[in-house]
C-alpha cells in the first residue's frame, strides 16, 4: 500500500495531460470537475499510502522510478521517499487542494480561461507532490521550480492587467533569487558528500566541516526565504494576491509557500550541526513574523492583510525550525493550511459576492448577508488568532514553547507577533462582517453595490470542511508529534516542566484574547483610523521602495547603458578599431579592397568546390 | 551500407544536393523547398541511424574513414564520430530541415536552399573531421553560405553590413587558427619525424606546453571564441542575428555557434591539455564575463533578436565554463548544453520570426497583450522561454546544472558568480514576454493571427525534445559520457607525464 505513492503523482499529472489535450473540448464546467476528481483521487491514494505506512515498522521507504541525471558516475534518480514527513505533507496538500479545486469550479465560473486555470492547478499539485515526495534535493528542485512557474502563471492569470503580469514576474524572479541558494547548497553537498539524497546527506553531514555546514544552511535558508516569503525576500507575496483568490488560498497560503519550511525540516540532520546557522534561521523567522504582522495591521485590501498574515505565520514556522522544534513547525503548517485556506476562501466568497471589491473600507455588515461565509470565517479568525481550543492555539503554542526553550528574546518577539495576529485579524473581521454595510452607497468614485447573496454550495462545502479541520486539528497535535518525531534529528531542547508549560500556554491564550479585544474595541464602528495605519506600515516598511532605489533603478540604468552605449560603441569600437588598424596595414600590403568582399567570398566558395571536386574525382 | 560510408554520405549528400540546386534553374520556388526539405529530412534519418548504430562503450572514434586527398599538402580525409560529435551532427540534422520548412524565403528560394544545404554539409563535415586541416577547411567553408544568407536574404539595408562584419570577424579569427594549425603540425613533424600530418590522433601525442603551448591554445581559441561567440569578441553576433533572415539566425545561433565551442572541446582539450590548464583561469574569466555581461545587455535590449543574441552569448559562456572545468559533470553538461541551446534557440528565433511576420518588427514595443489573441504562440513561446531560463523538467536545466556543479567541483565558491546569471536570464525573458504577450491589448494586436498548422508542426518537434531531454536526459548523456571520459583520461595522462618542452 505504501508503494501506491507514485499513483498520487500519476493522478495529478494525468489530470494535467488530459486537460492540456482535451480541456477545451471538455469545456466549462466539466474540465473543472475532471480536475477536481483527479486531485480527489490523489487524496485517496495519499490516505492509502498513509495507512500503509502506519502498518510498517520501517517508516522510511524509497521507491525508485527511473534514473534521471548522471552527474559523472553518480546517478540522480527519480525516486520517492515515503516517510511520515512526506506522507503528512501529501495528506494535507492533496486534501486542501481537492477542496480548493472544488471551490474554484464556482469561483471561476464564466472566466475567460476556465480550462487553462485547471490545467495550471493540476500541474501545480503534481509539482507540489513531487517536491515533498522526492528523495533527493535535485528532484525536489524540480517540484520546487514547478510550483514556482505555476505560481507565475496563476498570479499573472489576468494577463491583460499589467499589475498582474508584473506581480507574476516579481514572484518568479524573487523565487529565482532564492534558487541560487538551493543550487549552491546542492553544489557544496554533492562536491563533498557525492550524494544528493536526503538519507545520504543525513548520514554524511557529520563529515562536513563546520563552515561548510553553516554555509549550506545559510544557502538553504536563502532558498527557503524566496519560497516561503521570509526576510529579505518576502515582499513578492503581497503582489501575488493579483491572482484569483483560490490561487491565493492554495498556493500562496496553504501549500507552495510552506515548501521552504518543509525543505529546512527535511535537512534537520544538517541543521543540528550548526548552531550559528540555526540561530540565523530563528532570527529570520522571528523578525519576519513580527515585521509582517505589523504590516498586516495597516493594509486596506482584505487579501493583502491575509497575505502579510501568511508571511507572519510562515515566520513562526521558520522560528520553530531554527529553535529545533520541527514537529511544531509542521503542526503549524498543517493547521495554517486549514485556517488560512479557509480565510482566503472566505475572503474569496466575500469578493465574489461584492463584484470584485477587495477594500475593507467598502465592506461591513456581511454578518447577516452571507451567513455561511460568516460562520466559517469566525472559526478561521479565532483559529488564527490563537483562541483556545481551536487549532491555531495549540499549533502556535507549540512553536512558542520551542522558541522559549531556545531563546527568551526570540520567544518575546514571537509573543508580540502573536498579539498582533489577534489584533489585525480582528480588525479585518470587524471591518468586513460587523457594523453597517458601506458598499451600499457609492463613495470615493466607486459605485454602490447590491447586497450580496451567499455563495453556491460548491463554494460553501469547502468552507465547512476546512472550518471543521481548522477548529479541531489541534487535537491531533500530540499524535502528529509522535508520528513525525523519528524523522527529525534530535535537537536536545530542554524539556519544559509541567508548570512552566502550563504558564506558557496561559500566556498564549491571554495574549491572543488581548489582541482580539484591543482590535474589537478600537475598530468596532469605525472604518478608518489613520493614526493606526501609518504610511510606514501601509507601504511595507518602504521595503519595495528601498529595493527599487538600490537595485531596481540602477540595474535598469546599467542594462540600458550597456545595450545602448557600452556594447555597440565601446566594446564594438575597441574590437573594430583593432581590426581597422590591421586592415589599413593589410591594404597597404596587398591592396585589398574590402568593398569586393562578396566576390572574394564567392571566389573562395568556387575555389573550394573545385578543389573538393578535383580531389574526389581523383580519390574515390 | 557500412556506417563509415553513411558518415561520408552525411557530409557529401547535402553538398551534392546544393550543387544540383545551383545548377538546375527549373528547381525553383516550392520545388526547391521540397527538394531541400527532402534532402534535409533524409539527412536527419541518416543521422539518427548513425546514432542508433553508435556503441557508447565501443571504440573512441567510430564509423571512421581515411582517404588521401592531396598527399603533398598532408591533406587527408579523416572522419569519424564519438558521442560528442555525433550529438552535434544529429543537432545539425534536426535544425536544417526545420529552418528550411519553418522559415521559407519569398524570393530566390533555390539559391537560399542551396546555401543552407551547403552550410549543412560544411557543418556536418566540421563535426566529423578527425583531421585538423580538414576541420579547418570545413570550418572556413561554413562562412561562405552564412555570409550569402545574411547578405542576400537579410534586412535589405543593414543585412550586407552585418554580413560583412560577420565575415571579417570570423576570417580574422580563422587566420590565427590556420597559423596555429600549421605550427602544431610542423612542431609535431620535427619531434616525431615522418611525413607532415594533420591527423588529430597523431598530433595529440605531442603535448605542447610552456609558452608555445599557451600561444597555440590562444590562437586556436581566438577563432573559436569569435565563432561561439565569447566576450569581448561577440559584437558581430547581435548585428548578424538581428539582420539575418529567420533561417539564417536559426542556423547561425543554433549550429555555427557550436562550431566554436566544439572546437574548444575537440581541439583545445586534445592538443593542448597542459596549456589549457594554464590559461584556464583566463577562460573562466571570459566565460563568466560572457554570462553576466550577456545577461545585463539582454536586459537592456528592446529588439527580441538582439536580446536572443546576448542570451546566446551568456549560454555560450556556460558552455565554456563547463568545458574548461575539465571534469565529467562540467564537460558532459557543456556538450549537452550545446545541443540544448541549439534546440531552444532555434525555437526562439523561429517564434520571434513568426511574431515579426505578424507585427512587422521584432521590437518588444511592436505589439502588446497578444496572449489572448494568439494563445498557441504564447504557449509555445512560454515553453521555449522556460527551457532557456533553465526550468527543471525542460532540457536547459539539466545541462546548466551539470555545468555549474562541474565548475564548483573545479573552482569552488567562484561558482556562485555565474549562478547569479540564472536570475538575470529570468528577468530579461519574462520582461520581454510581458512586453509582447501581456498587458492591455493594443488595437493593432487584435488582428494578430495565431500560429498556423505549418508553424505549429515545425515547432512541435523542438518542444517535444525540450520535454524529453528534461525528463530523460540520460538518453543523450549515456552516449556522451564515455567520450567525455576518454577526453578527460587523455588530459589526465598528459598532465601526469613530465612537463613538456
Amino acid at each position: 500500500m505504501v508503494y501506491a505513492a507514485p499513483w498520487m503523482l500519476a493522478c495529478a499529472l494525468g489530470g494535467f495531460v488530459v486537460l492540456v489535450a482535451f480541456g477545451r473540448r471538455l469545456g466549462e464546467p466539466r474540465a473543472g470537475w475532471f480536475a477536481t476528481a483527479a486531485i480527489g483521487a490523489a487524496f485517496v491514494v495519499a490516505v492509502i499510502t498513509w495507512i500503509g505506512l502506519l502498518g510498517h515498522n520501517n517508516r522510511q521507504l524509497t521507491e525508485t522510478l527511473f534514473d534521471w541525471v548522471p552527474i559523472g558516475s553518480y546517478q540522480v534518480k527519480v525516486s520517492l521517499l515515503i516517510d511520515p514527513l512526506s506522507v503528512t505533507m501529501c495528506l494535507f496538500v492533496t486534501g486542501v487542494s481537492a477542496l480548493i479545486h472544488l471551490y474554484s469550479i464556482a469561483y471561476m465560473h464564466k472566466e475567460r480561461d476556465f480550462t487553462k486555470f485547471f490545467v495550471y492547478l493540476n500541474l501545480f499539485v503534481f509539482s507540489m507532490l513531487l517536491l515533498v515526495l522526492a528523495d533527493n534535493l535535485l528532484l525536489t528542485f524540480v517540484g520546487w521550480e514547478g510550483v514556482g512557474v505555476c505560481s507565475y502563471w496563476l498570479v499573472a492569470f489576468y494577463f491583460d492587467r499589467d499589475s498582474a503580469a508584473s506581480a507574476g514576474k516579481k514572484a518568479f524572479v524573487y523565487n529565482r533569487i532564492g534558487d541560487v541558494g538551493m543550487l549552491v547548497a546542492m553544489f557544496v553537498l554533492f562536491t563533498h558528500l557525492h550524494t544528493l539524497t536526503y538519507v545520504g546527506i543525513a548520514t554524511g553531514a557529520p563529515t562536513l566541516t563546520g563552515t561548510q555546514v553553516t554555509l549550506v544552511t545559510i544557502a538553504l535558508l536563502f532558498a527557503a526565504a524566496g519560497k516561503s516569503a521570509q526576510i529579505p525576500l518576502f515582499n513578492w507575496l503581497a503582489d501575488a494576491m493579483e491572482g484569483p483568490t483560490p490561487v491565493s488560498a492554495l498556493i500562496h497560503a496553504a501549500t507552495m509557500v510552506t515548501a521552504g519550511v518543509y525543505l529546512l525540516c527535511r535537512m534537520s540532520h544538517l541543521l543540528v550541526l550548526t548552531s550559528s546557522g540555526r540561530a540565523t534561521i530563528a532570527v529570520v523567522g522571528a523578525a519576519t513574523a513580527f515585521v509582517a504582522a505589523t504590516i498586516a495591521t495597516a493594509q486596506q485590501d482584505i487579501k493583502k492583510v491575509l497575505a502579510f498574515s501568511t508571511v507572519s505565520q510562515l515566520g513562526f514556522m521558520v522560528l520553530a525550525v531554527g529553535s529545533g522544534a520541527y514537529t511544531a513547525a509542521i503542526f503549524l503548517m498543517v493547521a495554517h493550511a486549514f485556517f488560512k485556506g479557509l480565510l482566503f476562501l472566505g475572503a474569496g466568497s466575500v469578493i465574489h459576492g461584492l463584484d470584485g471589491e477587495q477594500e475593507l473600507g467598502r465592506m461591513g455588515g456581511l454578518r447577516t448577508l452571507m451567513a455561511w461565509t460568516f460562520a466559517t470565517f469566525v472559526i478561521g479568525w479565532l483559529a488564527i488568532a490563537g483562541v483556545p481550543p481551536l487549532s491555531g492555539f495549540f499549533a502556535k503554542g507549540d512553536v512558542l514553547k520551542g522558541a522559549w526553550s531556545y531563546s527568551k528574546p526570540l520567544w518575546a518577539i514571537g509573543l508580540v507577533a502573536a498579539l498582533l495576529t489577534g489584533y489585525y485579524m480582528t480588525r479585518l473581521f470587524v471591518l468586513a462582517f460587523m457594523g453597517d454595510p458601506r458598499f451600499l452607497k457609492a463613495a470615493g468614485g466607486r459605485p454602490a453595490l447590491a447586497p450580496p447573496h451567499d455563495s453556491p454550495w460548491v463554494m460553501r462545502l469547502p468552507l465547512v470542511v476546512l472550518a471543521v479541520f481548522a477548529a479541531l486539528a489541534g487535537v491531533f497535535g500530540p499524535a502528529l508529534d509522535r508520528f513525525l518525531n523519528p524523522v527529525f534529528a534530535s535537537t536536545h531542547l530542554a524539556p519544559l516542566s509541567g508548570t512552566s508549560s502550563a504558564a506558557l500556554i496561559t500566556v498564549d491564550g491571554v495574549v491572543a484574547v488581548a489582541g482580539l479585544a484591543i482590535a474589537w474595541w478600537l475598530w468596532r464602528g469605525r472604518a478608518e483610523r489613520p493614526a493606526l495605519t501609518p504610511q510606514f506600515l501601509a507601504r511595507v516598511w518602504y521595503w519595495d521602495d528601498a529595493y527599487d532605489a538600490v537595485i531596481g533603478r540602477p540595474g535598469q540604468a546599467l542594462a540600458r547603458t550597456s545595450a545602448e552605449v557600452i556594447d555597440p560603441v565601446v566594446i564594438d569600437g575597441a574590437v573594430l578599431g583593432v581590426a581597422a588598424a590591421a586592415r589599413r596595414v593589410a591594404r597597404q600590403l596587398r591592396g585589398l579592397q574590402n568593398g569586393y568582399l562578396r566576390s572574394y567570398a564567392l571566389l573562395f566558395a568556387v575555389g573550394t568546390a573545385l578543389l573538393v571536386a578535383y580531389l574526389l574525382a581523383r580519390t574515390f | 551500407m557500412q556506417s563509415s560510408a553513411l558518415l561520408v554520405a552525411l557530409v557529401l549528400a547535402p553538398a551534392v544536393a546544393a550543387g544540383v540546386l545551383a545548377l538546375v534553374p527549373r528547381l525553383d520556388g516550392l520545388l526547391a523547398t521540397a527538394v531541400g526539405a527532402s534532402v534535409a529530412i533524409a539527412e536527419l534519418v541518416g543521422a539518427v541511424l548513425l546514432a542508433i548504430g553508435y556503441h557508447p562503450s565501443g571504440a573512441v572514434y567510430q564509423d571512421a574513414s581515411t582517404q588521401v586527398l592531396a598527399a603533398p599538402f598532408g591533406l587527408f580525409w579523416r572522419a569519424g564520430v564519438d558521442g560528442i560529435s555525433l550529438l552535434l551532427i544529429v543537432l545539425t540534422a534536426i535544425i536544417v530541415p526545420i529552418a528550411i520548412l519553418g522559415a521559407p524565403v519569398r524570393h530566390r528560394t533555390r539559391a537560399s536552399i542551396a546555401w543552407l544545404l551547403l552550410l549543412e554539409a560544411a557543418t556536418v563535415g566540421s563535426f566529423a573531421s578527425l583531421d585538423v586541416l580538414l576541420f579547418f577547411l570545413f570550418f572556413e567553408l561554413t562562412l561562405v553560405p552564412a555570409y550569402f544568407l545574411i547578405a542576400g536574404w537579410g534586412d535589405q539595408h543593414r543585412g550586407p553590413a552585418a554580413a560583412m562584419k560577420f565575415f571579417v570577424y570570423t576570417l580574422v579569427g580563422s587566420a590565427f587558427l590556420f597559423v596555429g594549425i600549421l605550427v602544431v603540425a610542423f612542431l609535431h613533424q620535427s619531434q616525431a619525424g615522418g611525413d607532415l600530418t594533420f591527423s588529430l590522433t597523431a598530433l595529440s601525442s605531442t603535448h605542447l606546453g610552456g609558452t608555445t603551448g599557451v600561444l597555440l591554445v590562444l590562437a586556436f581559441t581566438a577563432a573559436f571564441a569569435v565563432k561561439s561567440p565569447l566576450f569581448p569578441l561577440h559584437t558581430w553576433s547581435p548585428d548578424a542575428y538581428a539582420e539575418a533572415p529567420v533561417a539564417g539566425s536559426v542556423v547561425l545561433a543554433a549550429l555555427l555557434a557550436k562550431l566554436g565551442t566544439y572546437g574548444i572541446v575537440r581541439f583545445d582539450i586534445t592538443l593542448f591539455p597542459h596549456a589549457l590548464v594554464t590559461v584556464g583561469p583566463w577562460l573562466f574569466a571570459l566565460a563568466i564575463a560572457s554570462i553576466l555581461y550577456g545577461a545585463v545587455v539582454a536586459c537592456g535590449s528592446s529588439d527580441l533578436r538582439r536580446l536572443l543574441a546576448y542570451s546566446s552569448l551568456a549560454q555560450m559562456g556556460f558552455v565554456v565554463l563547463g568545458v574548461v572545468s575539465l571534469n565529467q559533470a562540467g564537460v558532459s553538461g557543456a556538450v549537452l548544453l550545446m545541443f540544448n541551446h541549439g534546440i531552444v534557440t532555434a525555437a526562439l528565433f523561429l517564434l520571434v520570426g513568426f511574431l515579426a511576420k505578424r507585427t512587422g518588427s521584432s521590437l518588444v514595443t511592436g505589439v502588446r497583450g497578444i496572449q489572448g489573441a494568439a494563445p498557441v504562440l504564447a504557449a509555445f513561446f512560454t515553453v521555449a522561454m522556460m527551457a532557456s531560463i533553465g526550468l527543471p523538467g525542460l532540457n536547459g536545466f539539466v545541462s546548466e546544472f551539470l555545468v555549474l556543479i562541474g565548475f564548483f567541483g573545479a573552482e569552488g565558491w567562484w561558482a556562485v558568480i555565474p549562478t547569479l546569471g540564472v536570475i538575470v536570464a529570468a528577468i530579461y525573458l519574462l520582461w520581454a514576454y510581458q512586453q509582447v504577450f501581456q498587458g492591455e491589448l493594443a488595437p493593432k494586436g487584435a488582428s494578430i493571427s495565431d500560429l498556423d498548422w505549418r508553424e505549429r508542426s515545425v515547432l512541435a518537434p523542438l518542444l517535444a525534445i525540450m520535454v524529453l531531454l528534461g525528463v530523460y536526459p540520460k538518453l543523450v548523456l549515456d552516449r556522451i559520457l564515455p567520450s567525455v571520459v576518454n577526453l578527460l583520461s587523455h588530459v589526465t595522462v598528459a598532465l601526469s607525464t613530465a612537463h613538456p618542452r
